[in-house]
């Protein structure tokens, strides 16, 4: 056929439905007319029906059977049992202004903006081999239509290219530029657009027509009727076996595809968007529920009809058996009926690309470009202009990527495929949605985080086992991914993930997905809480039914902003004459007046939200509503249900009785460290105060002393003698003090020059008892020295180990019995340690200061009450110094009265580190 | 009739240079080393001045001056403390107590001598 005939048919057409739109949008009665009529909604809903129903169908029974049905049999099922569940979902998209099924999740899941977000990229990737599958038919169909012999040849799919060009790039161009002319004239998506259903409506009319116009050609013009083809094709057992349900395995793909089509007359986002966005009376529904179904029939009639037929004329030749619809009147020459079939073709397939591309743009626009840009900078910059051609820009924008995705999609992986099997992988995608749908509209329970989880879950799956493998399959991953599995892991294998194999592919992808899908949603929602805006929501959904049958919502919104200022807002998304109007057919069905200056009240601030929902999507339009409304969001309805819902509250004062037991433990916690720190303030003071005392006594005694040999030249010489002397003693003593202050402070703060050797006990001891000698027999104290002959060196400081020597026998010379005093000093040789001992006879030491005497200046009286010689300082010395040797130091009180202080030396462990560390 | 003293100071060695002092003022001094023992010193006989330590053991000082004071027999008696620390609470508390005077140790011997002179009314060159 001629190709210039054929191309100005199709724009022929195409402008015809752009005529269509235009005219029903342009004439305000006739848009009357038409957005109340049933049937057109009805019609509209068979956009279900795309070229894959057209082509496709008949080349699934050609090959497989009556496989072609389920698809069909899922819708019908829930058009016919559970119409409910589409009136549930239409009264709420109407009472929030849901624009797509993006908004709808959503919305439903705390007006979250990320997870319409994903809803979003799943749907367009999902979507994707849908569109590919619609460029394809056509593509291939034109280019059969124009190279076709006729007159008995088989007509055959030439190679590529034709006109020196892609077909299928030039189609998807062309729908796109269609899509984004026909689909985004205006802006707010929720308004209807009664001229774009209008168009599709005839679509479905014309390719109903066209097929059963080839239909009753292939059964009466071609062969004798039904009966006549059917007693023809049962001859051939082959095809006997296409018109008798297959079995096996045949079962299972029946189940699986009944439930996918279920799934997916929900969820598709064109068919939720025409079914639910685009219905105009919730009645509409109920006509629809025995039309669509029928409609159904009608277009399968004729299915196996053509099939057999196609199979019964190219028996002898391999014919693409999808193209058997226009390639039947092509070989049997019957030109009209060939461009007839090629036009119904080219409708089925317009209708879905078109529906579909603004459906998806809508959501690309609402649900992830605009919450992006509203965070931007950029954005924030441009508060006062008028946006609405920004929403056009993007939109149009979109449906170009989505049909240049479409395209990609068939140059790198549908080549190779019938078109229902790339249509099952988009039916798959759509279906990860319906848990998330279908829960949230039953079950309160589900949670954002729970609906997030299972499709991101499902539609991961998905990926893996259904979109990976298609493009592995055309080529575009090595092969070995399908057979061998990814890096050669076998549970992995995309077919047959985790060894589950038996199933056909469609199968067990739905599997896995849906247990992923459901498992996730299912379990997180139960683990995790909803947030107030989600139980809001929630009951919204839920509970649609009960909270519309009565009077309106009486939401209420407080906060301090003028009609001037809501208009402006909302006129930049929406165009501000259309919010002119809109404002005031509100104040006449209302019955009142509104001024500019005038702070809005509840009801005109709900209608802004949902003008405002309808053009951005009602996440988007709350987030903006809010910010210009000055104080939360406080309805009265909101405040009873969160009241109602006492378990939060409850769960919210049990949060904040746990942040005041941390806040009290908190300041326990400061008063301990605060009591601390006075305590070692006042010690510091103490010690302080004590280091004073014990430097202004000699000094005390050294000026009163100096100035009275000054003032009393004329003393006796023994009175010179004695107050000289005391001169020197309380010099020394002072000296002393000095010497033992400093060290104590060195040794406490680790800077004490250690001169560590292998020190022989025996001579230190020695030393140590000599310098004291003197002083033992002044006093006529006996002194028994208990030493064995050979004792082990111990790593030390000679000098400071001496030093403890003196001070332990000191304190004991001070405090033995002071007329029969007894000192024994002990040493004892343990094996890892020695054991060195100071006792004396005198009364002990008291209990409770057995640790208090190690401390700084602590002094315990002498015998008799009087003061004792020192300062206070010894025993903290010698506690520093043995804890430096690795010893312990301790005292404690003999049996037989009197005091014992004992001190270790550790031999080996100190002696072998000093060695490593020299 | 010579004036008497009492020193109570548990430091040997400034024991022996207050008594000194005192007796170069022309005091007969009698010497206490504990609060008790001077409790029970001034009992016994009642001086004209103490000098009295703050760090004693048994009593503390500011102990012995509060029991002085609350003694009706002790009225004319001048309390001089002395003290080796130099905290600005302990002399307010020493006043309080109804100390006449706080020195902080070392003090000077010859300011010492003329606050004693001063509080006991004795002339410029007494005793020998």
């Amino acid at each position: 056929m001629n190709s210039s005939v054929v191309i100005t048919v199709s724009f022929l057409y195409l402008g015809l439905l752009f005529a269509i739109a235009h005219y029903v949008d342009s004439r305000a009665g006739v848009r009357r007319v038409l957005s109340r009529n049933p049937y057109i909604y009805t019609l509209s809903i068979a956009v279900y029906c795309t070229s894959w129903t057209f082509y496709g169908s008949v080349g699934r029974a050609a090959t497989t059977g009556l496989d072609f049905l389920p698809i069909y049999l899922g819708p019908t099922l829930v058009f016919v049992l559970w119409p409910f569940i589409w009136i549930k979902i239409i009264r709420i998209c109407k009472q929030n202004r849901i624009t797509s099924i993006a908004d709808f999740v959503s919305s439903r899941y705390g007006k979250r903006a990320s997870i319409g977000g994903l809803v979003t990229i799943i749907a367009v990737i999902g979507t994707m081999p849908y569109i590919s599958l619609q460029l394809k038919s056509i593509a291939t169909s034109f280019r059969i239509l124009i190279t076709s012999p006729g007159g008995g040849r088989v007509p055959e799919i030439p190679v590529e290219p034709i006109f020196f060009m892609d077909t299928t790039l030039i189609v998807a161009i062309t729908l796109a530029v269609f899509a984004a002319l026909f689909g985004t004239r205006h802006i707010d998506a929720s308004e209807h657009h009664e001229g774009l259903v209008a168009a599709i409506a005839f679509e479905s009319v014309v390719k109903l027509v066209a097929f059963l116009t080839v239909g009753i050609f292939a059964t009466y013009g071609i062969f004798g009727g039904f009966t006549d083809l059917f007693q023809r094709a049962s001859v051939d057992p082959q095809l006997r076996e296409l018109f008798t349900v297959s079995n096996g395995t045949g079962y299972s793909s029946w189940i699986t595809m009944t439930l996918l089509s279920m799934a997916a007359i929900i969820c598709l986002p064109r068919q939720f968007y025409i079914t639910a966005v685009e219905n105009a009376e919730e009645s509409y529904m109920r006509k629809a529920t025995w039309l669509f179904p029928a409609y159904l029939l009608v277009i399968n009639l004729f299915v196996l009809p053509i099939a057999l037929g196609g199979r019964l004329a190219f028996s002898s030749t391999e014919v693409d058996a999808d193209m058997f619809v226009l390639t039947l009147p092509l070989y049997y020459d019957h030109g009209t009926i060939s461009l007839i079939a090629f036009i119904g073709g080219l409708s089925a397939a317009t209708s879905m690309v078109i529906v579909a591309s603004i459906a998806l743009a809508t959501m690309v626009c609402n649900d992830l470009v605009m919450p992006l840009l509203l965070r931007s900078r950029w954005f924030q910059n441009r508060q006062a202009e008028d946006l609405t051609g920004l929403l056009i820009a993007i939109r149009r924008t979109s449906i170009l990527f989505i049909l240049i995705l479409g395209y990609g999609y068939y140059r790198f992986a549908s080549e190779s495929y019938s078109l229902v099997t790339i249509g099952l992988v988009s039916f798959a995608a759509a279906a990860q949605f319906a848990p998330a749908i279908i829960g949230g509209i039953f079950w309160q329970g589900a949670t954002f985080r729970g609906a997030i989880c299972g499709l991101g879950a499902g539609f991961v799956v998905w990926l893996y086992t259904l979109f990976l493998p298609s493009l592995a399959q055309s080529g575009w991953l090595p092969d070995a991914f399908i057979s061998e599995g990814p890096f050669g892991l076998e549970w992995l294998k995309p077919y047959a993930l985790f060894g589950l194999d038996g199933f056909d592919r469609l199968t067990h992808a739905l599997f896995w997905s849906m247990l992923a899908n459901i498992g996730g949603y299912w379990v997180i929602s139960l683990l995790t809480q909803p947030t107030a805006i989600e139980r809001i929501q929630a009951k919204l959904f839920v509970d649609v039914f009960r909270l519309t049958e009565g009077n309106t919502d009486s939401g209420y919104w407080r906060g301090s902003v003028t009609v001037g200022e809501l208009q402006q807002l909302v006129g930049r998304f929406v165009g501000v004459r259309r919010v002119e109007q809109a404002f005031e057919e509100f104040a006449t069905d209302n019955n009142v007046t509104l001024r500019k200056g005038q702070s809005v009240d509840s009801s005109l601030l709900e209608y802004a939200e949902r003008l405002l929902a309808g053009a951005i999507g009602s996440a988007t339009a709350r987030v903006l509503i809010g910010s210009i409304v000055k104080g939360e969001i406080v309805s009265l309805d909101e405040v009873y249900r969160i009241l109602d819902e006492t378990s939060q509250v409850i769960e919210y004062s049990h949060t904040l009785e746990q942040k005041s037991a941390q806040l009290q433990a908190a300041t326990e916690q400061l008063q301990m460290a605060n009591n601390r720190l006075k305590e070692l303030d006042s010690l510091k003071d103490d010690f302080l105060s004590m280091v004073s005392h014990e430097l202004r006594t000699p000094l005390t005694s050294l000026r009163a002393f100096g100035e009275i040999l000054q003032d009393n030249p004329d003393v006796s010489q023994q009175e010179r003698q004695q107050f000289l002397n005391v001169i020197v003693t309380e010099s020394d003593r002072l000296t002393r003090l000095i010497d033992q202050l400093l060290d104590l402070a060195k040794m406490e703060a680790g800077r004490m020059d250690w001169s560590l050797s292998d020190v022989n006990v025996n001579a230190a001891v020695e030393d140590g008892v000599q310098a004291l000698i003197g002083l033992v027999r002044e006093k006529n104290i006996d002194f028994y020295l208990d030493i064995p002959r050979f004792l082990p060196t111990v790593q030390a400081d000679r000098d400071q180990l001496i030093q403890v020597i003196i001070n332990l026998v000191s304190n004991a010379i001070k405090f033995c019995d002071p007329y029969n005093g007894k000192i024994w000093l002990k040493v004892r040789d343990e094996g890892d340690e020695l054991i060195i001992t100071v006792e004396d006879n005198g009364l002990g030491v008291p209990a409770p200061l057995k640790e208090k005497i190690f401390e700084r200046f602590h002094q315990s009286a002498a015998i008799g009450g009087s003061k004792p010689q020192g300062s206070g300082l010894g025993l903290a010395i010698c506690r520093q110094i043995v804890t430096f040797f690795g010893g312990r130091i301790w005292a404690e009180n003999m049996s037989a009265g009197g005091a014992r202080f004992v001190f270790t030396l550790p031999v080996e462990a100190r002696g072998s580190s000093a060695l490593a560390g020299d | 009739m010579s004036y008497t003293a009492l020193v109570v100071e548990d430091e040997p060695n400034i024991v022996l240079s207050l008594q000194f002092i005192m007796r170069q003022l022309g005091f007969t001094v009698r010497v206490a080393s504990d609060g008790e023992q001077a409790l029970k010193a001034i009992d016994e006989f009642v001086p004209d001045i103490v000098l009295l330590d703050i760090m004693l053991p048994k009593r503390d000082g500011f102990q012995v001056c509060e029991i002085i004071r609350n003694n009706p027999s002790c009225q004319r008696l001048k309390i001089i403390m002395l003290s080796a620390k130099s905290r600005e609470a302990d002399r307010d508390k020493a006043i309080a107590l109804g100390a006449d005077e706080f020195m902080t140790k070392p003090f000077s011997t010859r300011t010492l001598g003329d606050l004693v002179k001063k509080l006991t009314g004795l002339p410029e060159k007494a005793g020998g």
